[in-house]
This record gives structure tokens, sequence and C-alpha cells, in this order.
């Protein structure tokens, strides 16, 4: 047995989704992978999940609504007492869908807008949704389900937060989820068109601060702030195979979205092992696992307990070490990294690339 | 938000679910994307939760179960029950 438990389980059902946004933390050659688990398999990693301890699944993707076993899933994660979110761009679902999955006992509705103007959320989009989604939302709410509302934020529509709070509060959202983006997969790529200043992102902030306050008990309101922004970095899924499992759309067990980026690394499958044994025994997971693969500054640091020096794949991607301290650290050797992506941001006015289905040359 | 009184009747939110974790043997309260490791005492005021009884009869309650004084009892559900409801886990009915 592992020493860690995993409390939630983020179940990727597939990496197919209408929209194209362009900074999707999907893999950049998701439309390669077409080799889905089925819906046998993701049961059993439901079962497999809620023995060893986990107590909430996000059904995510991609977009979780394109696969037409969402409610045998739902069904059986509610049959082992899991909390169960939905995370989806509302896109495509009729009502009586929704009330379907509330009966099959969802718990949670997470539906995402790319802006609080049609516009600029269907331009993100890369499709006309907003309308849509604003009625997916309603409907959450007519169904006596609770409601978070997510908006990735970006240079682009950071100054329209006040906006944002709005559109949630007439909502009536339980949580709002004003969440930076962060840059790994399609928004590293373009990230000199996404990564806001920091005077923006201040201005955001501290509106963002006085609703929390002002509808303390009604919303929760939750701004994430982007790495590049902050002095030391966050503990980025609460550390390496701790808390969290993510299962892929074809199965592999990983510690978060993004960690099949990193080379060298073997991912099992919940298609060859049970997952319990994936989880206590794969190498992978244990790779960053404790602190003993820690380089200084880390080791000797007193924040390693708290950030687990941050996270692997923005390490990976911005030095070529996975293993390196996460250059959103100021201690770090390699910060000068985010230095220049900031002062970069600050002057350019580069154009979005969209996820697409097409291989991407890097 | 409203002040939480003895006269407060309240109810647990739709977002909020109370599970018994067989890992820990201890009860959790889960919420989107949360959960909150409650001791025996948050779980009697979590389950008393049900709109039925006001405040002040939880404290009651939980005085003569656990062989308390109702002040001191009084003081530790009012804490816990305000932070609940800042986090929208309870709410108050009318």
């Amino acid at each position: 047995m592992s020493e860690f438990r995993p409390y939630t389980l983020v179940a990727e059902l597939t990496y197919r989704c209408p929209l194209r946004c362009p900074y999707c933390s999907n893999p950049l050659d998701w439309a390669r992978r077409r080799d889905e688990i089925d819906t046998k398999t993701w049961l059993r990693t439901l079962r497999e999940a809620e023995d060893l301890g986990v107590v909430q699944v996000n059904l995510t993707g991609g977009e979780p609504l394109l696969r037409d076993d969402l409610e045998a899933i739902v069904e059986t994660a509610r049959m082992l007492d899991l909390y169960t979110n939905l995370i989806t761009s509302g896109i495509p679902l009729p009502r009586e869908r929704l009330a379907r999955l509330r009966a099959a006992g969802l718990d949670n509705v997470q539906v995402s807008v790319q802006d609080v103007v049609a516009e600029g959320s269907d331009r993100i989009a890369g499709l006309a949704s907003f309308k849509k989604k604003l009625e997916v939302a309603r409907w959450v709410k007519e169904l006596g389900m609770p409601l978070t509302l997510n908006i990735v934020l970006h240079r682009d529509n950071l100054d329209r937060v006040a906006g944002m709070i709005e559109l949630a509060e007439g909502l009536r959202a339980d949580r709002l989820e004003l969440a930076n983006t962060q840059y790994l997969g399609w928004a590293l790529t373009n990230r000199r068109a996404l990564l806001p200043t920091r005077d923006q992102l201040d201005r955001a902030r501290t509106i963002a601060a006085k609703a929390r306050q002002r509808l303390l008990g009604r919303m929760e309101v939750l701004f994430v702030t982007p790495d590049y922004y902050g002095q030391y970095p966050k503990s980025c899924m609460d550390g390496w195979g701790r808390r969290f499992i993510v299962v892929s759309p074809e199965g592999q067990v990983l510690p978060c979205h993004v960690a099949h980026t990193l080379p060298g690394f073997t991912f099992e499958s919940v298609r060859d092992r049970p997952l319990g044994e994936i989880w206590a025994n794969s190498s992978a997971l244990n790779a960053f696992r404790g602190e003993g693969w820690m380089p200084e500054p880390c080791r000797s640091c007193d924040r390693r307990a708290r950030d687990f020096g941050g996270c692997r794949c923005q390490a990976y991607h911005l030095t070529g070490d996975a293993s390196a301290t996460d250059p959103a650290c100021v201690l770090a050797p390699s910060h000068g990294l985010i230095e220049a992506a900031r002062a970069e941001a600050a002057t350019s006015a580069a154009g979005l690339r969209y996820r697409a289905p097409v291989i991407p040359s890097e | 938000m409203n002040a939480i009184s003895r006269d407060s009747r309240l109810k647990l939110a739709a977002k909020a679910r109370l599970r018994y974790d067989r890992k820990a043997d201890r009860h959790m309260l889960l919420y989107p994307e949360r959960g909150l490791v409650l001791n025996a005492t948050g779980t009697d005021v979590v389950q008393l939760c049900t709109g039925e009884h006001t405040v002040g009869v939880i404290v009651d309650q939980l005085a003569a179960k656990y062989g308390q004084d109702a002040p001191t009892v009084e003081r530790e559900v009012m804490t816990f029950l305000t932070a609940l409801a800042e986090r929208g886990l309870v709410q108050e009915i009318a």
C-alpha cells in the first residue's frame, strides 16, 4: 500500500470537444488519440478508486457529454457514494439529459463560459456557444442542482471580472471559479497572446476579493492567480501522486492532466492493472513523491512540505528538466524565464492559435 | 450573511453531502472540489441540520449527550456553524 491516500479522481472521459479554446490543457496531439477506454473499464476504475479512498470524482475531458455512457458512469459513482462533479462546456446538452443525469445522482455541475459577452466567449471557444451555455446554467439551478460557473482568465477578458461576478450572481451560481490560464498545453503555445500584465491582474484580484467578502455564504468566489505572477509556486495538485488521481481517456494513470507530456516516464494503464496496484507501485507516480528527488533550493527550503517544489510539468516544459525547481519560484535558478515571459507579454500583440484536429508542428 | 442565533433553523445546502469515510472511520462533509473532515461532535451537528431543530435545541441535545455545560457547547456549535455558513454549506430556513 502507498502511504498516500487519493481523495479525488479526475476522470478525463474523452479528449473530444466541440470547443477549440486556445488554452486547453489537453495534449497538443489529442486528435491522434482515439483509443478511449470502454464503459466497463471506467466503472471498474471508479470502484477501485473508491476502494483506495477517493471520495470525489470530477467527470471531465474534453467534453464528457460526448460519451453516451455518462449516465451509467454517474450512476455507478453515486452508488459508490462518490461526490460527483460534471465539468462541462454545456455543449451539447438537452434539458432532458441533464434531468436524467440529476436522477442518476449527479451532485454538482460546473459550466464554463469563456467571457461575459457572447462575442468574446464565442471567439475563444471557436464556436457560437455562449447563449446555449447560459441556458444550460439556468437549467442546472432550475433542476435544483448546485452550479459552479468557471471562467478561464487571460489578457483579453481579465478586465471584465466585475461583469463575470455579476453574471454568476444573476445565474445564482453557488461557486464562481475565476481561474487564470496556466501555461501548459495549448496555453504555452499561445502564451504571448494570453499572459496578462501585472496591473491587470492586480485590479482583477482586488475586485474578486471584495466580491468574495460581499458574497460570503451565498457564492464562493475563487480567484486562481497565474503561476507566472506568484512569488512562490503553488502546491500543484497538492503534490505529485498524493491526493489526486487523473485517469486519461486512454486509461493512463497520471498525477495531473499534463504529466503524459514528460518524457522518460511510463504511465501505466487501468486496462492492464488494477488502479490500486498502479497507485502504489507505478514508478512514474513514485518519481516525485517524498523529498528525495528534490534539487536545491527546494531540498533545504522550509516551504518544501507546502508546495512540493511546484509544478513538475512547468519545470520540464520551461527548463527541459522535470525535476528542476518550478521556474515560477523566485528562488529558482531558472526564474529568469518567467521574468522574460512577463516582459514579453507586456509588449506583445500576438494572435491566438486554436486547438484544432491537426498535429501541430513545433 | 445573517448571524446565526439560537433561534436559527439550519439545513444542509444542496451542494453539501455528508459521507461516512470507512477508510478512517469518520465522516466528511463533501462539496464541490472540497471536503471537510468532521469530528464526532461536528458530525452530530451536521446530522441535526435538517431544518427541524433550532440551533438552541441542537446545543441542548449535544450538551446532554456529552455531559458538558450548555454555554461551552453553544460557543463551539456557533463557531462551527458560522464556519459552515460562510462556506455556504448550511442555509437558514425562514
